[in-house]
């Protein structure tokens, strides 16, 4: 039994340095401990045939073997598992430098960027959102507007006409009539679209968009838009920056102001952005003409109201530092990149 | 409009230097745009008195000793033919900045500094100036059109700065002006606002005359009193043509205008000074020496003074003798009775013609003139009567001739006097939003001429005859207090009395906001086109003869015919926008626009056309194929929670078999496709363009998921994967409706894999699909989904002959 014995140690202890993969170590394994085949296990089986008073001795010396085989062969499953991960962690390495697989997500038009920031200050002070018609009648352009034919404004504006009294909207002012024929005061809506003149050049695109705010109520003056631009001014160009209003003339409001930022770029010292004068022109704005509330069945000595009106290419180009309107509407890849998120 | 600073002097003083005042009409409404420095190349340059002069020989220059004064006496050499002993004339120093002329001493070559030199061996510290050198001309000062040097008066001190001696100093400013202040446009205009923007007084110009009528009565008959609501004639006689005064050379040239002879200089001097156009005839032109303002005749003939042949129509206003038109009415005058050098006998105008027809006339004639255009700027009453005034004050100051009593003013209303207006002072408060001192609203309308008056809450005032702007209201007179005053006397609130409402987008906005969000997330960037295109473009995608898109909008007056349709589909201006960018070494690119597309019920016009709402999404480049494109609609099925069937179509710029109809809830909703082959050879495509237009306006009525949570399902999902050979000819789609068919626990069909080879046979595929079992109430067994799996494959066999691979 002994030669046994020592015959299945001298087996293991040949070939057990040979292995290099857990799967090969455990077939080697079965050979010796598989419960039914197993040569240890047979081992035991055969202690049967043993003089009975060799077999406590046999029992404890193939025990013995056993427990010895079972802790070797752990020990070698641990010492082979833990190279085969080694290698398998070294087959996996990666150059981290290596680009991302990735779908980069698109971008939205700066103008929709501006559009959606201004939307979401105005509606967080109680203004709708109304958009009116691209094409519209003479009338809602421009004589519900206090501009009547022959008015010297119409000469301000080049207009594309589609027909005797239709044409394309050339302020998104025109929307305001439909607004308030419809709606009684309070009335705050704010209105962006598309509008159109007849420019073309390196400033002027026959198509822009702008955004029209309007608010009608009691008691409405001069001072309430100045409060209302100076919170605006803030939100959109940053903390600190203030507003101006000087004496301008639009026919749908009077007083009309122009209404000038200080500059966000040089805080008001002056430099290329804001030409030398520490302001740059952003919006147009007024008290709205009682002939403008007259022609909407809106009492002028009961409400009153202010209206502004901005180019929304305008601020875009101001915020993101773009210098020519045109490629707004070029679609080119290489300017969309840049906007992604 | 140009406003030189020693013309407005004339009239006020002006004690504040161009910044400050620049500053002050800025605040009041005025924009000084430019400031035109009129010497701001010339520097250094003094008055110098030649005391030795001597030739060099056999050479034409000359070696003078020059006496500048307090900046010393210098060597100067010169080559003018007019340098003499005891003359004065401008010298530059050394280091002094002026212009350089070319060989023939006129033509301006750009800014030069003096260097001390050497000329034939002699020292030389400066340079004698030509008129020329100093940016003179003739107009500018008498004598600087000598090409030799500049003289200057007797009495000029050596040493001082040239530019106060020949008006080198003048500053003009081009003023910007509302399209409300028309009365601004001239010189007097101006200078009313300088006067108050100052506090100083305005003082006119002499307007006084003396009438000695000798020559025979002449009439005027005003037929078109709706388009000439004012018009005035004046005689007069003895004439004598000539160059005006060198004053008056001198201003028009600061404002743009060339001398041309005393009268003509008198009509455009008015015109700038007034802002009155005026014309002047010679009467012995003017048959029976009689003037009618009438429409033309229908094809009139008039040769203006620029020698250009009109045929007339009915709206054109002309000014007739007896017999035929003599001056476009407001536009120019006719050849044929022009101011000649032999002329004796003139006939002023000054008129107010309506602006709209002035316009109307000049536009379809094409033909315009400093004149026109102040007339359709709009011109006052008050100027055309206080304009002729000037223009025979003139004609006497001048001599240019003797003054009639033959005086002709035909007017609907000749009133002139100001009109009172009274407005509560409460209404001018609540406009503004501040209370208005009374003292404040008295000064401010005072120095505008508005002679006010206040009576408690009644603010009366007088309104000056040419401010024809001002209207009824308090608005009115409000703004003229708050420009005077200054807007920095507001004080900012924020709708402190406003009623509280609740703004925001509607739901129909937010879905757009949705849209272009999920469509960004699918690496699509959002573009903006015009929303006018090409006829070209309705051909580009091969439009049929009697397609609907073909009845698109029409601009009556578009920038090119390229923009001279309305849009009735978004695919052309992003096909357009493909090949740019390819053509630009852009190789790829994802594009969406959401925007409108007109339809008119009828052309033209006379209705709202409609505006629907469009999406057209593109995506071009070597990496993308209609399963990568589908992905786009897929995504906004996905985000609206809709279902998107497609079904194989056709349209006549995509690839016949790589196009499909997208419909959802039944109705149509859009097409995509890959861009046909012969338009992407037409148009030098080289790689795959895929285009998808989707119909958004019917679209997002149906994207309005309420979210509703069904409990999860109790007991596991079963999954089978099944390969099946198929026909060619079976789509995925109506393989996956006959398995979902089959069996009701099904809640996912999908293809995961297509694969083609001989040994599955011609004509026949494989397809692989994930099938997704759901049980309801009970765990399913293997045995069970056998018998499901086992049910779908009967029943494809028996449809479609599908067998398992």
């Amino acid at each position: 039994m002994q030669e046994k014995i020592n015959l299945i140690r001298s087996e293991i202890l040949e070939k057990i340095d040979s292995f290099d993969s857990s799967r090969a170590l455990y077939e080697f394994r079965k050979l010796f401990l598989d419960n039914k085949e197993g040569k240890i296990s047979l081992l035991m089986k055969g202690l049967k045939d043993v003089p009975k008073e060799d077999r406590p001795a046999a029992g404890k010396s193939i025990n013995e073997l056993k427990n010895w085989a079972l802790s070797l062969f752990e020990e070698y499953d641990a010492r082979i598992h833990k190279l085969e991960l080694e290698k398998k962690i070294a087959g996996e390495a990666v150059d981290v430098t290596e680009p991302a697989v990735k779908r980069r997500a698109g971008a939205l038009h700066p103008n929709t960027m501006v559009q959606n920031e201004l939307i979401d200050i105005f509606s967080a002070m109680g203004f709708e959102i109304y958009e009116g018609s691209e094409i519209e009648t003479d009338y809602y352009n421009f004589t519900a507007l206090n501009t009547p034919e022959d008015h010297p404004a119409r000469d301000m504006q080049d207009t594309f006409y589609l027909s005797p009294g239709f044409l394309l909207r050339t302020q998104t002012s025109a929307g305001q009539i439909h607004v308030m024929e419809k709606s009684r005061p309070p009335i705050k809506i704010l209105s962006p679209g598309k509008v159109f003149r007849s420019d073309d050049d390196a400033t002027h695109s026959p198509m822009f968009s702008q955004m029209e705010g309007l608010v009608v109520d009691r008691g409405i003056s001069l001072c309430d838009l100045q409060g209302m631009l100076d919170l605006f001014s803030e939100k959109i160009f940053g903390q600190g920056v203030k507003t101006r209003l000087r004496p301008s003339y639009f026919p749908f409001t009077e007083p009309s102001v122009e209404v000038d930022v200080s500059c966000f770029e040089c805080g008001g010292k002056g430099c290329k952005l804001c030409k030398g004068t520490g302001w740059i022109e952003v919006l147009g704005a007024g008290v709205v003409n009682r002939h403008v509330l007259e022609n909407c069945g809106i009492d002028p000595d009961e409400y009153t109201g202010f209206a502004f009106g901005m180019g929304v290419e305008r601020i875009a180009m101001l915020k993101y530092g773009i210098n020519n309107i045109k490629v707004l509407f070029e679609s080119d890849t290489r300017f969309a990149e840049q906007f992604r998120d | 409009m140009l406003a030189p600073l020693s013309w407005l002097k004339e009239y006020v003083d002006i004690d504040v230097s161009p910044k400050e005042l620049e500053g002050k009409l800025f605040s009041a409404g005025f924009e000084v745009e430019e400031v035109i420095e009129l010497g701001k190349d010339i520097s250094g340059v003094v008055v110098g008195l030649v005391e030795e002069c001597r030739l060099i020989p056999d050479t034409h220059i000359s070696v003078c000793r020059v006496n500048c004064g307090d900046k010393g006496t210098f060597q100067i050499c010169c080559g003018a033919d007019n340098v003499k002993a005891g003359g004065k004339y401008p010298t530059a120093l050394v280091g002094a900045t002026v212009y350089a002329t070319a060989r023939d001493h006129v033509t301006v070559e750009g800014v030069m500094t003096i260097k001390a030199g050497k000329l034939r061996g002699e020292e030389s510290c400066g340079m004698l100036c030509s008129g020329i050198e100093l940016g003179l001309s003739e107009e500018l000062y008498p004598g600087a059109g000598y090409l030799g040097l500049l003289v200057l008066p007797e009495d000029a001190e050596p040493g001082a700065d040239i530019k106060p001696i020949t008006g080198l100093d003048e500053v003009i400013f081009d003023i910007a002006l509302t399209a409300n202040r028309p009365d601004c446009q001239s010189i007097i205009g101006m200078a009313r606002e300088v006067a108050a923007v100052l506090k100083k007084p305005l003082r006119m110009p002499a307007l006084d005359y003396t009438e000695n009528g000798r020559v025979p009565p002449f009439s005027v008959t005003v037929e078109a009193p709706d388009l000439c609501p004012r018009y005035i004639g004046h005689a007069v006689q003895d004439v004598k043509i000539a160059p005006s005064p060198f004053w008056m050379q001198r201003r028009l040239k600061l404002v743009g205008l060339s001398a041309i002879n005393n009268i003509v200089d008198i009509t455009n001097y008015v015109l700038k000074e007034f802002g009155q156009p005026m014309h002047a005839f010679d009467r012995r032109d003017l048959t029976e020496d009689c003037i009618v303002v009438r429409r033309a005749k229908e094809g009139e003939e008039i040769v203006t003074l620029d020698e250009k042949t009109f045929a007339l129509k009915t709206d054109h206003l002309v000014i007739c003798d007896k017999t035929r038109p003599v001056a476009l009415a407001g536009i120019m005058g006719g050849l044929n009775s022009e101011i000649k050098d032999t002329t004796t006998e003139v006939l002023f105008e000054a008129a107010k013609f309506a602006r709209d027809s002035i316009r109307k006339t000049g536009r379809s004639l094409g033909q315009s003139s400093d004149s026109s255009a102040r007339f359709e700027k709009g011109v006052d009453e008050w100027a055309t009567v206080m304009g002729m005034r000037r223009a025979l004050h003139l004609v006497q100051e001048l001599g240019a001739g003797v003054v009639t009593s033959y005086h002709q003013d035909v007017a609907v209303d000749p009133d002139l006097s100001p009109r009172p207006l009274t407005v509560s002072r409460k209404k001018i408060d609540e406009i503004l939003g501040v209370t208005v001192p009374e003292e404040v609203a008295l000064e401010t309308l005072s120095a505008l001429g508005f002679e006010p008056k206040i009576d408690g809450d009644a603010l009366s005032v007088l309104v000056p005859p040419y401010r024809e702007d001002i209207d009824t209201a308090a608005a009115d007179i409000a703004e003229e207090i708050i420009r005077s005053w200054g807007y920095e006397h507001l004080v900012p609130r924020f709708l402190d009395l406003a009623r509280v409402t609740s703004g925001g987008r509607t739901e129909e906005q937010k879905k757009s906001v949705k849209l272009k969000e999920t469509l960004c997330r699918q690496g699509f960037s959002e573009s903006i086109f015009y929303s006018f295109f090409s006829p070209k473009d309705l051909d580009l995608i091969r439009l049929a003869e009697d397609a609907p898109e073909r009845q698109a909008i029409r601009l009556l007056n578009p920038i090119t015919e390229d923009l001279s349709l309305m849009r009735t589909t978004l695919a052309p201006s992003m096909l357009r926008a493909v090949i740019r960018n390819l053509r630009r070494g852009n190789t790829e690119g994802r594009f969406f626009e959401l925007a409108r597309i007109f339809r008119a019920e009828s052309l033209p016009l006379t209705a709202y056309p409609e505006e629907r709402d469009s999406l057209c999404i593109t995506a071009f480049g070597d990496s993308e194929t209609f399963f990568t494109v589908k992905s786009a609609p897929e995504a906004i099925a996905d985000a609206f929670g809709l279902t998107f069937r497609y079904e194989k179509d056709t349209r006549p710029y995509l690839h016949p078999g790589m196009t499909a109809r997208i419909t959802c809830e039944g109705d149509e909703i859009g097409i995509m496709g890959r861009l046909s082959y012969e338009i992407a050879e037409e148009m030098s495509i080289e790689k795959p363009v895929f285009l998808i237009e989707i119909d958004w306006q019917t679209l997002k009525e149906k994207c309005c998921r309420k979210l509703r949570y069904v409990p999860i399902p109790k007991f596991a999902r079963e999954v089978r994967d099944l390969a099946l050979v198929a026909d060619e000819k079976l789509t995925c789609a109506e393989i996956a409706d006959a398995i979902r068919s089959s069996c009701k626990f099904i809640t996912e069909v999908s293809l995961f894999d297509v694969y083609r080879s001989e040994a599955i046979g011609k004509d026949k595929k494989s397809m692989a699909f994930k099938l997704v079992f759901t049980p309801t109430d009970h765990e399913f067994s293997s045995d069970e989904i056998e018998k499901y799996v086992q049910k779908i494959l009967k029943k494809l066999a028996f449809l479609y002959q599908i067998t398992l691979r």
